[in-house]
């Protein structure tokens, strides 16, 4: 369990780019497909700057991607890294699920 | 009924569950050392040691024996006690696999659910929680155990 340096400021990054409500809706959003800045900000009251904020923390995660073309520079997710935080989550989940089913077992026996 | 887990600040990790007993039955599972020691221990882990003085200010603590005689120790201090209600208290480890002390907040409000409230010191503690289950070491050791015992480990079924 002992953490690198690097993998620890990786997963620093990570947890707090999906700290924010709005990033993580921006990555629902892309779960869907790529999308432009423009396209990002219209359900959001927000101006496109704010969004490319909030862009440049999800880059930095290494949760999105800007194309490469000039004009559109379109965003993609990244699936890698947010399944790696997903699936801590899903470890953690099971941890304690295993946990509560013998807290089950137990509660079923004392009301038996 | 199966648990979910959220992180709806930074420092916190919520878990809710619900089980399929009256919440002072529950509150009886959280709270009394005979009951604890024959659920809490999971996946080749099990609470030898459970001491509880069950007032504010009165202190909890467990010792675990893991795989290979890994022995692990917490404890801490309640500081809400509600019965069959909430439960609230300190946490930390003898062997400080996370540094500093959380707290946790066990509330069984809403009926029979069971929402568990931890909070970190910081961001980076818990992300290290997350990211490090508590069964580090648990997942190699497990079937060496398993094997050595010669018997099929229960949580398996």
């Amino acid at each position: 369990m002992e953490l690198k340096g690097y993998e620890s400021e990786a997963l620093d990054r990570m947890f707090a780019a999906l700290a924010d409500p709005t990033r993580r809706a921006i990555l629902a959003r892309l779960a869907a497909g790529e999308a432009t800045v423009t396209e990002l900000a219209a359900p959001f009251e927000m101006s496109q700057p704010a969004i490319s904020k909030h862009l440049k923390v999800l880059e930095r995660a290494g949760l999105v991607t800007r194309g490469r073309d000039a004009q559109r520079r379109p965003v993609r997710l990244e699936a890698g890294p947010l399944k790696a935080a997903t699936d801590w989550l899903e470890e953690y989940r099971h941890f304690w699920e295993r946990r509560y089913q013998r807290l089950d077992a137990l509660l079923e026996e004392l009301q038996g | 009924m199966s648990t979910v887990v959220t992180t709806p600040s930074e420092t916190q990790i919520v878990m809710t569950r619900e089980f399929d007993a009256p919440r002072d039955l529950v509150f009886a599972a959280l709270t009394t050392p005979d009951l604890l020691k024959r659920w809490f221990g999971a996946d080749g882990w099990e609470l030898v040691e459970c001491e509880i003085d069950l007032r504010v200010g009165g202190r909890w603590r467990f010792v675990s024996l893991g795989p290979g005689g890994m022995r692990m120790g917490q404890g801490g201090v309640y500081t809400e006690i509600v019965p069959a209600l909430r439960l609230a208290y300190t946490e930390s480890y003898d062997d400080q696999w996370f540094p500093g002390v959380a707290r946790v907040e066990a509330d069984l409000s809403g009926s029979t659910t069971l929402v568990t409230t931890l909070t970190f010191p910081s961001r980076e503690v818990r992300d290290l929680v997350l990211a490090s289950p508590m069964e580090r070491g648990i997942n190699e050791s497990h079937n060496r155990l398993a094997q050595l015992l010669g018997e099929k480990n229960e949580l398996d079924a």
